[in-house]
Parts: C-alpha cells; sequence; structure tokens
C-alpha cells in the first residue's frame, strides 16, 4: 500500500536515473547503512565482529568481485583464491618493501596489481568459454598457490612461509581493535558495492551482459568481446585483489598460502550462486549466508544436546553445501537476491493482489 | 638412456591412470553435454563403498554390491539433479555436478568413515625389472602399474566396443548429437542418462580400486579429478580416444617436467604443470587433440 512508484513525480533526468527508484527503497537502505555504521558498533560484541561481521564484509566484496565476472559477464572463474592471494602477497610485499607506504594505499595498489594479473589470465577467455575457461581459471590458481609457496621472494624469505601484517594505520589513527577493523572493512564494502551498482548499470556493464547473454550476437551488434572481456576480468580482480588484502591483513593477521587455496575459490562460487547471479544484493546476501552456515551448524548439535565431532560436522557441512547448491540451481537459479525481489513484488500490491 | 626411459615409461603409467578418470568425464560428456566435476568425488565414493564392503563380506560379493550402490547413485543423480535441469545451459549442470561432488564427499565420509583404508586385492606389487640385457641395470616397472595398464587397456576396448557396435551405444550417440532429435525418433532420454552415469559409475570404480590400491582409499583421490581436467581439455572433451592420448601425454610431461626441469625452479610443478600444458594447447586448439569442432551460431 505505501511501498509503490504511484506518486513520485521525476521532473528531472537526474531523478529518473536514481539506483532505487522507490521513495521507501531509498530510505530502506540509508537506514540499512546507517545501522551498520552506528548500530552494529554500539550492540556488537568483540565476538561477533572478529568471527562473523568481519569475514562476511570481507568476503562479501569478494563476492562482489566474482559476481562481476561470473553474474554479469557470464565469464566463470575458479581462480578466485589464487586473486585473493595475489592482493594478500602484493599488498605484503608493498607495505614492507616500501618504506613509509601507508597499508590503505598498499591495498588499493595491490588491487592494481591483482587487475593486471587478473588480465594475464583472463586472455584465454577470449578463445575459449564455459567449462574450458573455468579449467583454465582453475590453471591460475595452481600455478598463483605455486608461486606463493615456493617462491621465496614474495614471502620475503621467511622459513616457514607465513606471514605477519603490519598494523593497519591511517595517519595516527590505528585499526587494531575489531570495532575499527569493522568499520574499516564496512567502509571499503560500502564504497566497492556503490561503485559495483554504477559500473553494472553503465555502458561497461551493458556491455558485459550482452556478451553474457550471448557472445556472439553482442559481437555482432558491435560490442568488443576483447575490451568487455578483459574488462569485466580487471574490475572483478580489482575487488578481489582488496578483498584479498584486507582478509590477509585486517581479518586474518598472519597467514600463509594455504588460506588462499582451492576451496577458498570454491566457497566464493558458492556464495555467488546461492546468493544470486548478477546481482550486487546477493553477493552480501552469500556471502552472509555462507558464513553463517558453518556457525550455525557448530552450534546447532549443542542446543539438541548432542555431541557431534568436528569431522562430522565437517563431513556434514560439505554434503549441506552441494545440496544447496543443487537445489538452489534447480529451484531458484537467481539466488536468495531473487527471493528478495519477489518479496518486494509481492509487497508492492499488498494488500490488494488484483 | 635407461634412466631416461624409466622415467618415459613411469609417465606413461601415471598417465593411464588419469586416462581412467578422464575416461568417466568424456563418457558423461559425450552422452549428456555435462562437464561432470563429480567423477573424483564418484571414484572416492566408489572405492570407500567396496573397502568398508570388503570389510563384511567377501570380494565378489562386495564388487558386485558396490555396482548396485554406483546404479543406484546414478539413479538418483538422473532423477534428483539432471532431470529438473533439462535444457539448461551447460554452465549451470557443471555447477550443479559442483554441488553434487561436495555432497558425496560429505556423504561418502560420513557414511563410510574418512580414516585411510587400505585396499588389497591381491594384486601383486612387487617391481620387476625388463630389459636387462639392452640396457645396464635394466628399467623397473612396478607390477601393479602393469596390472593397471591392462585393465586400462581392456576397459578402453570395451567401452569402444560399447559406444560402436551396441544398440546402446549408438542410442548414447545419438543423445549426444542432439537431445531432442534423438527424443523423437524414440529414444528414451532419461534411461540413456542413467546408463550412462552407471557406466561413468563403474568406471569411476575401476579408478578408485586401481588408485585405492596404490595410495589407499582416502579422501585425497577426490582430488584427482582435477588431474583429469586439463587431460580431458588436451584430448578433446568428446573423444575417448583423446582421453587415453591426453593422459598419456599430461602422465609424460608431468614426470619429464618434474626430473628434468623440476630441479631449476624448485620443484613441485606437478600441480600446475598439467594445466599450463592443456591451457598452452587450448589457444591454438580449443576443441583439444581429437574433439568436435566447437561452433557458435547466434
Amino acid at each position: 500500500m505505501f511501498y509503490r512508484e504511484v506518486g513520485e513525480f521525476k521532473s528531472t533526468y537526474a531523478a529518473d536515473q536514481v539506483v532505487f527508484p522507490i521513495r521507501q527503497d531509498r530510505y530502506f537502505v540509508w537506514a540499512v547503512v546507517l545501522f551498520a555504521f552506528v548500530g552494529v558498533p554500539l550492540f556488537a560484541n568483540p565476538y561477533w565482529f572478529s568471527a562473523i561481521l568481519i569475514p562476511f564484509l570481507i568476503l562479501s566484496l569478494a563476492a562482489l568481485g566474482l559476481n562481476l565476472l561470473v553474474g554479469y559477464c557470464g565469464q566463470i572463474s575458479l581462480g578466485t583464491g589464487g586473486f585473493m592471494a595475489v592482493g594478500a602477497y602484493a599488498a605484503y610485499n608493498l607495505a614492507v618493501r616500501i618504506p613509509g607506504l601507508n597499508p590503505l594505499v598498499a591495498f588499493l595498489l595491490a588491487g592494481g596489481i591483482t587487475t593486471v594479473v587478473g588480465i594475464f589470465f583472463g586472455i584465454p577467455s577470449l578463445r575459449i568459454k564455459g567449462f574450458y575457461l573455468a579449467v583454465a581459471t582453475l590453471a591460475a590458481q595452481f600455478f598463483l598457490d605455486w608461486v606463493f609457496s615456493r617462491i621465496a621472494w614474495f614471502t620475503h624469505d621467511t622459513p616457514s612461509g607465513s606471514l605477519n601484517a603490519p598494523p593497519v594505520t591511517l595517519f595516527d589513527f590505528t585499526f587494531d581493535t575489531p570495532v575499527r577493523k569493522y568499520l574499516l572493512c564496512l567502509s571499503f564494502a560500502a564504497a566497492f558495492a556503490v561503485l559495483a551498482r554504477n559500473l553494472v548499470r553503465g555502458r561497461m556493464g551493458r556491455a558485459w551482459m550482452a556478451i553474457r547473454d550471448m557472445d556472439v550476437a553482442a559481437e555482432i551488434i558491435g560490442i568488443r568481446p576483447l575490451y568487455a572481456k578483459l574488462s569485466a576480468f580487471a574490475v572483478s580482480s580489482f575487488f578481489i585483489g582488496v578483498a584479498g588484502s584486507l582478509w590477509a591483513f585486517v581479518h586474518l593477521g598472519s597467514w600463509e598460502p594455504l588460506a588462499f587455496d582451492v576451496n577458498r575459490s570454491f566457497s566464493l562460487l558458492f556464495m555467488v550462486i546461492i546468493g544470486g547471479l548478477g546481482s550486487i544484493l546477493g553477493s552480501f546476501l552469500g556471502a552472509a549466508f555462507i558464513t553463517l552456515l558453518p556457525l550455525f551448524l557448530n552450534q546447532f548439535p549443542a542446543w539438541l544436546g548432542l555431541h557431534w565431532s568436528t569431522a562430522l560436522i565437517a563431513h556434514l557441512e560439505s554434503m549441506i553445501f552441494g545440496a544447496l547448491i543443487v537445489f538452489f540451481l534447480i529451484v531458484e537459479p537467481l539466488g536468495l537476491a531473487r527471493l528478495w525481489r519477489i518479496a518486494k513484488e509481492k509487497l508492492r500490491l499488498w494488500p490488494f493482489p488484483h | 638412456m635407461g634412466f631416461f626411459l624409466e622415467v618415459l615409461l613411469g609417465g606413461l603409467m601415471a598417465g593411464v591412470l588419469y586416462s581412467l578418470v578422464a575416461l568417466g568425464l568424456v563418457l558423461i560428456f559425450k552422452a549428456s553435454g555435462v562437464f561432470n566435476f563429480a567423477q573424483g568425488a564418484m571414484v572416492l565414493f566408489a572405492a570407500l563403498s567396496l573397502v568398508r564392503l570388503m570389510e563384511k563380506m567377501p570380494l565378489p560379493l562386495a564388487l558386485l554390491a558396490t555396482c548396485v550402490i554406483m546404479l543406484v547413485l546414478a539413479y538418483a543423480i538422473e532423477r534428483l539433479v539432471l532431470r529438473p535441469l533439462v535444457n539448461q545451459p551447460g554452465i549451470s549442470l557443471f555447477m550443479a555436478t559442483l554441488g553434487i561432488t561436495f555432497f558425496l564427499e560429505g556423504f561418502g565420509q560420513i557414511l563410510w568413515g574418512s580414516d585411510i583404508y587400505k585396499l588389497d586385492l591381491g594384486i601383486p606389487k612387487q617391481p620387476i625389472i625388463i630389459l636387462e640385457n639392452v640396457f645396464p641395470g635394466g628399467i623397473l616397472v612396478g607390477s601393479d602399474d602393469l596390472f593397471a595398464t591392462v585393465v586400462s587397456g581392456a576397459l578402453v576396448i570395451v567401452l569402444a566396443i560399447f559406444f560402436q557396435k551396441t544398440r546402446i551405444g549408438r542410442a548414447l550417440r545419438a543423445v549426444a548429437d542432439d537431445h531432442q532429435a534423438a527424443q523423437s525418433i524414440g529414444i528414451p532420454l532419461n534411461q540413456i542418462w542413467l546408463i550412462v552415469w552407471t557406466v561413468a559409475g563403474l568406471v569411476a570404480l575401476v579408478a578408485g580400486i586401481i588408485w585405492g590400491s596404490r595410495l589407499g582409499v582416502q579422501f585425497s583421490l577426490s582430488l584427482i579429478a582435477l588431474k583429469a581436467l586439463p587431460v580431458v581439455i588436451l584430448g578433446g572433451f568428446t573423444s575417448v580416444p583423446g582421453a587415453i592420448v591426453g593422459g598419456l601425454i599430461i602422465g609424460v610431461g608431468e614426470k619429464m617436467s618434474e626430473v628434468y626441469l623440476g630441479p631449476h625452479i624448485g620443484g613441485g610443478i606437478e600441480n600446475w604443470f598439467a594445466y599450463t600444458v592443456a591451457l598452452a594447447f587450448l589457444l591454438v586448439r580449443p576443441e583439444g587433440l581429437f574433439g568436435e569442432k566447437i561452433i557458435d551460431r547466434v
């Protein structure tokens, strides 16, 4: 009854092109952002920050990057973990080797380096597609894994291969407490979400979607696959690289190459599928779902008074993930984001659906 | 020279094992256009079932029971996953098999346990030395490797005959060419898929037995599917001989690179070398060695 376009008169082009055309939507989004920045730090405890909220935000950022590539441009990638590793190691090497370089700047530069690497590994996409491309990106994953575990220069010659990130500071302000880390991640996630949203509704995003829907047809109507595909790889890798450096510096603190193995790639792909292919909101929903499910599964037996071994829970988790993937692909290929959209449609007609 | 031949032979035999897994992938792709990422998980599941059943019953009975399990699994996959996803783009089906992979890995280990199990089928293990009169010291060959080679060779011949000569084989090829056309001349699509997934399950069982008796039956069996991916890419997704030749090339390439190239750039390159070879090859010939030419239409 209240949630509808009726009564909103748009008198300028700018007003017509806003991201959320319905006023209530805009209010709602602002409320969510305000709550995330002000409300959450007031209520949440340190455990929530370090175990749920920070990983959720960083993984959302990575999933967002992957979603641009898989969901918007239709180029499937199984190398996300490897690209996150590039971001993490690039940021580390920049921060350690260049004295006086602020880690925050290093994050963005690391994103830039990941972009270059991503474009390089995206070149095969001009020639091959579908699962051939999936295998090609898997090659990137294994190659990058090997590079970071074997070439000592990247790990600064530490004998064990595990690294400790320097503290993240801005002027005299150190991001050391969970709340500060959370706010840092939230700022990154929010800024990149806005960026992504505007990219996909612009010229670039439309070219990606044309390529996704049918690349031969897109080429015929004048979209250059070279630019469209490589720009998707570039933007996606930038997001993933920044997420990788945040993951290493802010969430893990100290890490080894195993933190970015092929399972990370799979879990990010699952986030994108479950959350919704081709949806910004979906990336966040998917990341939330996949971060929360293991925690829930860990707690669940205890609530029932059962004592399950951790191995059993891990296997159960993998079973549930697998079943959910198949379930979503069959029932709702557009994921959780689509459910949200359906709910909004229903709400628009409520309470007189006819 | 003797050492070189030994490395070559070792590579060929490892390649045969990759081919076994790749074969399952190719079979399913040929008949249903599904790129089955779950083949490795099926290998693990089959091997785990066999090894745990052998504890309770004699070998032939356990083998039979495992075959039945693979049949049931194929039926379940066809019924619960493939049938609802008919006519979806290939990439959705691929992601669905990713889901199956995770499900099977979890399910198999909950059902059968997640330790390392020893699989002993009485295959002779002691190495034999051949060509002793040609080279000093001869060439060392594991007799279990020889056994694996013979089994895979036999399997390939049987499958080739099955595909080329039998009624079902022809139906499978028809389905692979065009789902709708095959259906319209009265080939039951669902049955065909059930058959091909069962056959792939049995191939997985053979691969599981041979890998399992070498490495022990454990979770890492599931990862050999990742090794089989470059093999099918190299050989071509639609070609059974391609899977074999691709497997041999990858096997030899891997061993050669590890032995001759590895010391120079730091070792452990086995993991990605095969992928790089396959990738370089894809750029030149996207359909693989023996694959059918890919034609895009609007």
